[in-house]
């Protein structure tokens, strides 16, 4: 009996240290997809629903400067690709809804936002901070990764050959 | 007569005490945002909010600012703070569900530990560890006692 409480106190120990840590998801290995609400609109959306198109997921929030400085450039470069073969998929991490809101109407951000309130995407993706970038293939697979932020000339130096359009 | 007299002055000063209290009662259950910060973190850091200065906490106090200006009580704030960052912001776990937990484990532990203690002890006296008083040695025997004996006598003890 002592034994198999010591065995379940060891046990709470290791998944409590296991489930803290992450390790930033590597170029190749499946995104996660976990259903997360939308900031606007209501109702939920995960990265599942875009297969099919390359997706450049973009962690955000309000509170972060660099993320300020890099919303019109990616704004720009989602208008210069057409909708059915990529989109920005913007994800606001521990943020205020408010807040969120009030960054996608001030810098006219028209890519669909979603909304990780307690940082669990941000932890799935095993970012260390705002903004970070992945680029995510049609088949659900990551291409690119960048931590920071990224402005025009590296989305087409870096993002751009990724895209059909790019490669053509 | 003058015992429903001073009942009556009793009743009325009883009454009176508890208006008084009222205020200050009402006074008290008004959330703070210092007491506020001590029982939530800030996500970003990873530290309590009231230790946090970064952009990130700067927006979480101006939100409990702004719904202690709207009233709200601290359940009522604390509620909303969960329901824009999860129950990590909680400093200190609820005391339901799976987080019943936080507070269960150790208690339990505990109990495990001491029952297991005490069945060990119980063990190891029945199995005569302490219980039957100093041992005695064996001494030597035959011409090993003879060899001793003379042994000693040479000895003036």
């Amino acid at each position: 009996m002592a034994v198999l409480g010591v065995l379940a106190l060891v046990g709470l120990l290791v998944y409590g240290l296991v489930s803290k840590g992450s390790s930033r998801i590597g170029v190749g290995e499946p995104a996660p997809s976990t259903p997360l609400p939308r900031l606007e609109g209501g109702g939920d959306a995960s990265l599942s629903q875009y297969k099919g198109r390359w997706v450049l997921v973009n962690f955000w929030a309000s509170w972060c400067i660099p993320c300020r400085q890099e919303a019109p450039a990616l704004e720009e470069f989602q208008r210069h690709h057409p909708a059915s073969e990529f989109t920005v998929l913007g994800i606001d991490t521990r943020d205020l809804t408010d807040d969120g809101r009030e960054f996608v109407d001030r810098y006219g951000l028209s890519y669909p936002q979603l909304r990780d309130g307690n940082g669990g995407a941000a932890h799935d993706f095993g970012t260390t901070g705002v903004p970070e970038n992945f680029l995510v293939d049609p088949s659900g697979k990551v291409r690119w990764v960048l931590a920071g932020p990224v402005d025009e000339q590296y989305l087409t130096e870096q993002v751009e050959p990724f895209l059909p359009q790019g490669k053509s | 007569m003058n015992g429903a007299v001073s009942r009556t002055a009793g009743c009325l000063a009883v009454v009176a005490a508890l208006l008084a209290l009222a205020p200050g009662a009402a006074a008290a259950q008004r959330a703070s945002l210092t007491e506020i910060e001590k029982q939530v973190m800030c996500p970003v850091c990873g530290t309590l909010l009231q230790l946090a200065e970064s952009p990130q906490a700067q927006r979480e106090k101006a939100f409990i600012r702004g719904l202690i200006a709207q009233g709200r009580s601290e359940a009522q704030i604390k509620d909303a703070l969960v329901a824009e960052y999860g129950e990590e912001v909680l400093a200190l776990p609820q005391g339901s569900g799976f987080s019943l937990s936080a507070y269960l484990v150790p208690i339990v532990a505990f109990i495990v530990a001491a029952v297991a203690l005490a069945l060990g002890v119980l063990r190891w006296r029945r199995a005569g560890g302490g219980g039957d008083g100093p041992t005695t040695a064996a001494g030597p025997k035959g011409d090993d006692a003879e060899r001793l004996d003379a042994d000693l006598a040479r000895y003036d003890l």
